[in-house]
C-alpha cells in the first residue's frame, strides 16, 4: 500500500487523479457552457469595442480606440457631455433609486415582522408576488396610472406642473416611480430574512439605556440586518444602472440611461463597435460598485 | 483475535494525529479509546472503519489484512457521533440500508430489521421519519442500523456525547448490557473516563497520538502507569519521594507500598479514598494531619489535609470537620509508582 | 407584538398600495368597454375573448413556454451536476477560486451587457454557421447561460447542508458510487433541484432583455410581444394579457410556496 497515491474521500478509498477527473467530467460541461456563451462573447465584447462601424453597419476590422474617444465625449465636432452625461444620469438614479427602496424596506420589513407568525406568509407573499411580476408588465402598468385621464396627472396638471390633458409620462418623475417600484421588493425580500430573526433584547438595552430611536436603531437594529441589507443593495444597484425596459417605456428620449444607449446601438443605430465599447463602460461601473459594496460591506460586517 | 492494528503512524500535514500506535481486541471485547479531543482516538476508529487510510501500518481483521480495503468492504460498522441517519428515510429504510445496498431483498430483510428495532425498542416507530425522534432514540436507531449487518466488529464514535447527563447513565448501562447479550467485539471512543470506566473491559488512554497505557479498567484506575494517566481517569494524590530502604522517602515521611518503584527519584500516586481515618496512629504509612477544608458531597465528605496538601475521601458519618487533627493511613496496597 | 410609530404600518402599506396601484389599473382596464383612451365605459369580457383569438399572442405564448421549458430541463441538469463536481471535490484551493468566479459571472454581469455580448458573439458566429440566425436556438442557449448559473448556487447551498457524515455512513453501510447517488444523494438534493428548477424556470419566463437581443420573428415570447404592442400605444388585449399573466404569477408564486414548505417539513 501506499498512501501518495490513495485516499478516503467521503468514504470512498480512491487516488486524487481519480477524483479530480471525475469531478472535472461533472463540473465542465456547465463550466464550458458559461465560458463558451458568456466569458468568451466578453472577451470578443472587448474586441469589438475596438473595431470600425462599416458603412452598412457591420464590423470593419480596423482597429482604434475611437470608440471610446466618442464615449468621451470628442467627435470631429467637438466635444459634448452627451454620453458621459448619461452614464453620471445612470449612477445617478441607481443610487436615489437603492437609497429609497431601503427607506422604504425598513417600515415594511418591520410591519410584516411584527404580525402573528402564521399571518406573515400572506404579507410575505404580497412582496414575492410583484418580485416575479414580468418587468414590462408592471412598467407597463405605470403608463397607465400615469395616464391623463386618471387623479395622478389631473393633480399635477391642477399645480400647473404639467399642461392640463398631457400624461405624467416621459418623464424623469416617471423613470424613478418605476424603478423604485421595480427594486423594492429586491431589498426588502433579503432585508426581511434579517429583521425576521433581529434579537430584541439589544433593543431593549439600548432603551434600558435611554437612547434616543436614532440610536437605537443605528446601534441595535441597522448592524444586525446588515447582511440582508448588503445582499438587497446588490441585487438594486447593480440592475438598476443597466437597467433598460423602464426607462424606455417610462423615460423615452427625455430621461435616456445607459442601458437604452446600448439597446440603440444594437438596434436602429447598427453600431456595435460603439454598443460593445458602451457596455464594457457599463461593466467597468458595476465592478466599480461591486468593489465599493464589498470594501465598505465589510467595515458594516465589523461595527 | 478480533481486530488488530500494528504501528499505525498518520499525520495532517505538520500534525501528527497517530504515532506507531498498536490495538489487539479479543473477541466478544468491549474496548475503549479515551482521550481528550485531538488525542487521535477518533483517527484510529475512522482508519478501522476505513474512513481514513493510515500513513503505514497494518489493519487486520479476523486475521485479513484489511488496510486497504474500502470502508464498503468492510464488515465493520460504525455508530457516528452526529448518528448520520438518513434524513429521508424511515427508521425502517434506515436500519434496512446495509442490506438493501447489498441488494438483499425480501422477508429477510424485514425480519432482520424488525428484530433489530426491537432489539433497541423501536418497533413500533419503524414509520417514523429520524427528524421525529429524540436525541436517545436517534442513538438506539443508529445501533440498530449497525448492528443488523452482523458485523465482526462494531465502531461507536463518541454515541453518547449527545445526549444531556441522566440519560447517558442509563444507556451507558444498556449498551453494556447488549454487548454482553451478543457477544461481539465492540470498540468505542470517548473522552469522558467515567463512561470508559463503566462499559468497558479494556480501555486505551490517550495522548497527543499515542496509547499512554492500555489495560483492564480497573487495572487502569487502580495501577495507572504516569501521572497523564492517573489524573485523567478520577483524582490522585501526587507526592513526590526518593527510594529508600523499605519504601519511598517523602515529604510525609517513608511510606511502605506493596510494589517497590524502579526508579531511585519520582513520585507516588494515591486515590483520595485509599486515604483512610483511623482513630490512633496505624501500624504503617501513618501521618498526623490537620483537615484545612472539608466539603460536604452527601454521599462523602471531600477533606483537604495538611501537610502535603492531600485530597482524602471519607464516609460523611465519621463528622470530620474544618480543623480537626486527625491520623489518617496512605494504604501500602493503592499507592501507585509512577512512570514517565 | 412590538409597538412601532404610527409611521412604521403608514409606509409600509402604503409601499404596498405603490406596488399594487399599478397592477390593479390594469386588471380593472382589462374589463373596460372602451376601445381608445381610459375612460370606464362598462364592463366586458371581450377583450379575454379577443385574446384567445389572436394567433400571434397564442404563438408568443408557446414560444414563451417551450423556451422556459427546454431551457430549464437543460440548465437544471447542467446546473446540478455541476454543483455536484464543484462541491464535492479536492479541487485545488487556486482552481477552485478560477471555477467559482465562472460559476458567478452570469450572476453578476449586467443583464444588459450580457445581452450584447451574446449579440455580438452570435452575429460573428453566424458568419461561419447559419444556424446561429437569431431565434430560438440563440434564445435557449442565452437563458441556459443564465439559468446554470443560479440552479448550481441553489443545489451547492443545498448541497453544503447535507454533512459529509451521511455519505460516509452510506459508505460504511456497504453502499458503492451509484447506490449513494441514487439513494442518498439524488433525493437529499431534491429540494435543491426542484427549487433551482423553479426558479431557472420563472427567469426564464420573466426575461426581457436576453430574449429582446436574441429573438428572431418567429420566436416572439410574450414579454417581447408585449413590449413591441405597448410602444405603439394603449390595447385592451394587453391588459387581459397581463392581468392573466398576474393570475399565473400569484398561483405560481403560492405553488412554490407549498413546495417549500412542505420540503421544510422534511
Amino acid at each position: 500500500m501506499s498512501s501518495q497515491h490513495h485516499l478516503v474521500w467521503n468514504g470512498e478509498l480512491t487516488t486524487r487523479l481519480r477524483l479530480i477527473r471525475r469531478g472535472m467530467y461533472l463540473a465542465a460541461p456547465g463550466m464550458l457552457w458559461i465560458l463558451l456563451f458568456l466569458a468568451l462573447p466578453s472577451v470578443l465584447l472587448i474586441v469589438v469595442s475596438m473595431t470600425t462601424r462599416g458603412d452598412y453597419g457591420q464590423i470593419e476590422w480596423v482597429f482604434s480606440l475611437d470608440n471610446f474617444t466618442r464615449l468621451m465625449g470628442y467627435s470631429s465636432y467637438g466635444w459634448s457631455a452627451d454620453y458621459l452625461w448619461i452614464l453620471f444620469r445612470s449612477v445617478w438614479v441607481a443610487f436615489w433609486t437603492t437609497l429609497v427602496c431601503v427607506l422604504l424596506a425598513y417600515p415594511l420589513c418591520f410591519h410584516i415582522a411584527n404580525r402573528a407568525p402564521e399571518k406573515r406568509y400572506f404579507w410575505l407573499t404580497l412582496i414575492i408576488i410583484p418580485f416575479w411580476t414580468n418587468l414590462v408588465i408592471r412598467a407597463y402598468a405605470w403608463l397607465l396610472v400615469l395616464a391623463p385621464q386618471l387623479p395622478l396627472a389631473k393633480f399635477a396638471a391642477v399645480l400647473g406642473i404639467i399642461p392640463d390633458g398631457s400624461p405624467l409620462y416621459p418623464s424623469a418623475f416617471a423613470v424613478y416611480l418605476g424603478m423604485v417600484a421595480t427594486f423594492l421588493p429586491f431589498v426588502a425580500m433579503p432585508l426581511y430574512a434579517n429583521v425576521e430573526k433581529l434579537d430584541w433584547a439589544l433593543v431593549e438595552a439600548a432603551k434600558d439605556l435611554y437612547a434616543g430611536p436614532a440610536r437605537i436603531f443605528w446601534h441595535a437594529i441597522w448592524p444586525q440586518t446588515v447582511p440582508g441589507l448588503s445582499v438587497g443593495i446588490t441585487l438594486t444597484f447593480i440592475p438598476a444602472m443597466g437597467m433598460f425596459v423602464v426607462p424606455d417605456l417610462l423615460g423615452g428620449a427625455k430621461y435616456m440611461l445607459v442601458g437604452n444607449l446600448i439597446q440603440q446601438q444594437f438596434g436602429t443605430s447598427r453600431d456595435w463597435p460603439f454598443g460593445a465599447a458602451v457596455s464594457l463602460a457599463l461593466m467597468v461601473l458595476t465592478l466599480v460598485g461591486l468593489h465599493i459594496h464589498r470594501t465598505k460591506g465589510g467595515e458594516g460586517g465589523v461595527a | 483475535m478480533s481486530l488488530e492494528a500494528y504501528a499505525i503512524y498518520k499525520n495532517y500535514g505538520e500534525v501528527e494525529a497517530l504515532h506507531n500506535v498498536d490495538l489487539v481486541t479479543e473477541r466478544g471485547e468491549f474496548f475503549t479509546l479515551l482521550g481528550p479531543s485531538g488525542c487521535g482516538k477518533t483517527t484510529l476508529l475512522r482508519i478501522i472503519a476505513g474512513l481514513e487510510l493510515p500513513d503505514s501500518g497494518t489493519v487486520m481483521l479476523t486475521g485479513g489484512n484489511v488496510t486497504t480495503l474500502p470502508a464498503n468492504e468492510r464488515n465493520v460498522n460504525t455508530v457516528f457521533q452526529s448518528y448520520a441517519l438518513f434524513p429521508h428515510l424511515t427508521l425502517f429504510e434506515n436500519v434496512a440500508f446495509g442490506m438493501r445496498s447489498r441488494r438483499l431483498t425480501g422477508s429477510v430483510v424485514t425480519e432482520k430489521v424488525m428484530a433489530a428495532l426491537a432489539m433497541v425498542h423501536m418497533e413500533d416507530k419503524k414509520d417514523r421519519l429520524p427528524s421525529q425522534l429524540s436525541g436517545g432514540q436517534k442513538q438506539r436507531v443508529a445501533l440498530a442500523r449497525a448492528l443488523v449487518n452482523e458485523p465482526e466488529v462494531l465502531l461507536l464514535d463518541e454515541p453518547m456525547s449527545a445526549l444531556d447527563a441522566k440519560l447517558r447513565h442509563a444507556v451507558q448501562a444498556e449498551l453494556r448490557q447488549l454487548q454482553q447479550k451478543l457477544g461481539k467485539t465492540f470498540i468505542l471512543v470517548t473522552h469522558d473516563q467515567e463512561e470508559a470506566l463503566t462499559v468497558s473491559d479494556r480501555i486505551a488512554v490517550m495522548r497527543q497520538g499515542r496509547v499512554v497505557q492500555c489495560a483492564p479498567a480497573r487495572e487502569l484506575y487502580e495501577r495507572p502507569v504516569n501521572r497523564y494517566v492517573a489524573d485523567f481517569l478520577g483524582k490522585a494524590n501526587i507526592i513526590a519521594g526518593r527510594r529508600a530502604e523499605g519504601g519511598v522517602e517523602t515529604e510525609l515521611g517513608l511510606l511502605r507500598l506493596d510494589s517497590p518503584p524502579t526508579w531511585e527519584q519520582g513520585e507516588l500516586a494515591i486515590r483520595p479514598e485509599n486515604i483512610v481515618f483511623h482513630p490512633e496512629r496505624p501500624a504503617v504509612n501513618g501521618l498526623r494531619a490537620r483537615v484545612s477544608e472539608a466539603f460536604y458531597r452527601g454521599d462523602r465528605v471531600e477533606v483537604w489535609l495538611e501537610p502535603g496538601n492531600l485530597r482524602m475521601s471519607a464516609a460523611p458519618r465519621r463528622g470530620i470537620a474544618k480543623g480537626d487533627e486527625i491520623w489518617i493511613e496512605l494504604l501500602p496496597s493503592a499507592l501507585v509508582p509512577l512512570h514517565e | 407584538m412590538r409597538r412601532f410609530h404610527w409611521l412604521v404600518p403608514f409606509l409600509a402599506v402604503g409601499s404596498l398600495a405603490f406596488l399594487y396601484v399599478p397592477l390593479l389599473a390594469i386588471a380593472v382596464y382589462s374589463v373596460n368597454a372602451s376601445r381608445f383612451g381610459l375612460t370606464w365605459q362598462g364592463f366586458t369580457m371581450k377583450w379575454y375573448q379577443r385574446l384567445f383569438a389572436n394567433e400571434q399572442i397564442l404563438e408568443a405564448a408557446w414560444n414563451t413556454l417551450f423556451l422556459a421549458g427546454v431551457s430549464t430541463i437543460i440548465a437544471t441538469v447542467l446546473g446540478t451536476v455541476l454543483a455536484i463536481g464543484l462541491k464535492r471535490y479536492p479541487w485545488s484551493r487556486r482552481v477552485y477560486a478560477m471555477l467559482d468566479i465562472n460559476l458567478h459571472l452570469p450572476v453578476v454581469t449586467p443583464e444588459i451587457v450580457f445581452a450584447a455580448a451574446l449579440a455580438v458573439a452570435f452575429g460573428l458566429l453566424r458568419l461561419v454557421f447559419s444556424v446561429f440566425e437569431p431565434g430560438m436556438l440563440n434564445m435557449v442557449i442565452g437563458h441556459v447561460t443564465f439559468q446554470v448559473s443560479f440552479v448550481a448556487l441553489v443545489v451547492g447551498a443545498r448541497l453544503a447542508s447535507i454533512s459529509t457524515d451521511i455519505e460516509e455512513a452510506a459508505r460504511d453501510l456497504y453502499a458503492d458510487n451509484a447506490y449513494i447517488m441514487r439513494h442518498v444523494m439524488l433525493p437529499l438534493l431534491k429540494p435543491g433541484i426542484v427549487g433551482g428548477a423553479m426558479l431557472a424556470f420563472t427567469l426564464s419566463l420573466d426575461d426581457f432583455v436576453i430574449s429582446f437581443f436574441t429573438a428572431g420573428p418567429t420566436s416572439v415570447t410574450l414579454p417581447l410581444y408585449i413590449y413591441a404592442t405597448v410602444r405603439r400605444g394603449v390595447t385592451p388585449e394587453i391588459h387581459a394579457l397581463s392581468t392573466l399573466a398576474l393570475c399565473a404569477t400569484v398561483i405560481l408564486v403560492m405553488l412554490s410556496e407549498r413546495i417549500t414548505r412542505k420540503t421544510n417539513k422534511e
